[in-house]
């Protein structure tokens, strides 16, 4: 019986399926940087697995127009190695933590030969099956603004000097009929007479259909009536 | 009345049509296996036809917005026009429509001069200007006329 149940046990392990032993790894896609400046590539994976102390990272690079690829940096077995004579010696530094499974490098003092294709390969035994990821590196003297920026600024610019002077336009118009409003409220409050009343709220229709001038064509009839009935 | 109104609103849309057209269409400047406008560089090289997004400067990106905005005020023109038609008071003006319509003209005005003081850094010797980018140039005054007609017309009725 019992020999029967230690054959049984095995079985009992959790059983991951084959798909998600797969290890996903990430990088950018492309970065771009100026000449003479430093860039950090970053690499992490993601895997169903603990990290393991095994676990390794290495970058290669392949130059534009270039068939091979070459080393330039492995992690193994805790220590980090980094390129002593290829073309980035002296120039690459380790920046990952791989116990947080990052295996970022730092590139110094880039330069126009640097451009091309680094790929980073990580592994985390047992989860050793999975795809590189590839990350492209552009140097440049200047940095291109992106494409829409510039447009997308003088668009949205434009519109909103648009909204804004709609905008204060109701202001002043709405900010000058409370003013006159209440200039008409007061002069109301001290007659009371009927016969003034109506005559007072007759208003010129004049052919410029500009609201501004009526309301101010009206103020100034209110005001001459008014002195006229004052004396 | 209505002969004259209908005789506005066509020159506005046909204005408007062309600043449509010449925004689209790929064919500011033309050569004999390449033409390309403001948003790509198209070229047939070896039978392939193959698209390039245009050069990704400040100023090809200032002409995009200035055509595009032209467009929009032209929009907002039209729209204008057909609110104020019913709205004005007798023997208004359309002043605020006229505005947005001669602005409109503007932009596409700058837009085309951009691109033309620019052009012998983008276009290549051996070509020459397309037909999208004379249509530019002619619905500029196109606009402004219609926007002039829009300032100095009175509603009556």
């Amino acid at each position: 019986m019992c020999v029967y149940l230690s054959h049984l046990t095995p079985s009992l392990t959790p059983i991951v399926p084959q798909q998600s032993e797969a290890i996903v790894i990430y990088t950018g896609w492309e970065r771009h940087a100026l000449v003479g400046s430093d860039i950090r590539l970053s690499c992490s994976f993601f895997s169903w697995r603990w990290t393991s102390d095994d676990v390794t990272f290495s970058w290669s690079y392949r130059a534009d127009g270039a068939r091979d690829s070459i080393s330039v940096f492995h992690y193994t077995g805790g220590s980090p190695y980094v390129d002593n004579k290829g073309p980035f010696r002296d120039r690459l530094e380790f920046v990952g933590n791989p116990g947080r499974r990052d295996g970022s490098i730092l590139l110094k003092n880039l330069d126009y030969g640097d451009n091309g294709t680094f790929t980073c390969d990580a592994k985390n035994p047992p989860d050793i099956v999975g795809r590189a990821s590839s990350v492209r590196l552009l140097v440049f003297e200047k940095v291109p603004i992106q494409a829409g920026v510039i447009t997308g600024a003088i668009i949205g610019a434009v519109l909103g000097l648009l909204v804004l002077v709609v905008v204060i336009y109701y202001l002043m118009r709405f900010l000058v009929a409370r003013r006159v409003f209440n200039l008409s409220v007061s002069k109301h409050g001290k007659k009371g007479k009927g016969k003034e009343g109506s005559q007072q709220r007759q208003v010129p229709v004049l052919s410029i259909g500009d609201p501004s001038k009526l309301k101010a064509a009206a103020s100034e009839k209110k005001k001459q009536e008014s002195r006229k009935d004052k004396k | 009345m209505l002969l004259l109104l209908l005789g506005i609103v066509i020159l506005h849309a046909a204005a408007l049509v062309l600043l449509f057209v010449s925004t689209i269409v790929s064919a500011w400047t033309t050569g004999s296996t390449s033409s390309s406008d403001l948003w790509n560089n198209c070229s047939t090289i070896n039978g392939g036809y193959h698209c390039d997004p245009a050069y990704t400067g400040e100023w090809i990106q200032a002409v995009q917005a200035l055509m595009i905005l032209s467009i929009i005020f032209s929009f907002i023109s039209l729209f204008l026009f057909f609110c104020q038609l019913f709205t004005l008071q007798k023997g208004g003006r359309f002043f605020v429509t006229g505005v947005f319509q001669i602005l409109a003209s503007l932009f596409v005005m700058s837009g085309a001069v951009i691109y033309t003081v620019m052009s012998p850094n983008w276009v290549p010797v051996s070509e020459a200007f397309g037909w999208a980018y004379i249509l530019a140039w002619v619905a500029f005054p196109l606009a402004l006329i219609s926007g002039l007609i829009y300032v100095i017309l009175r509603k009556r009725e």
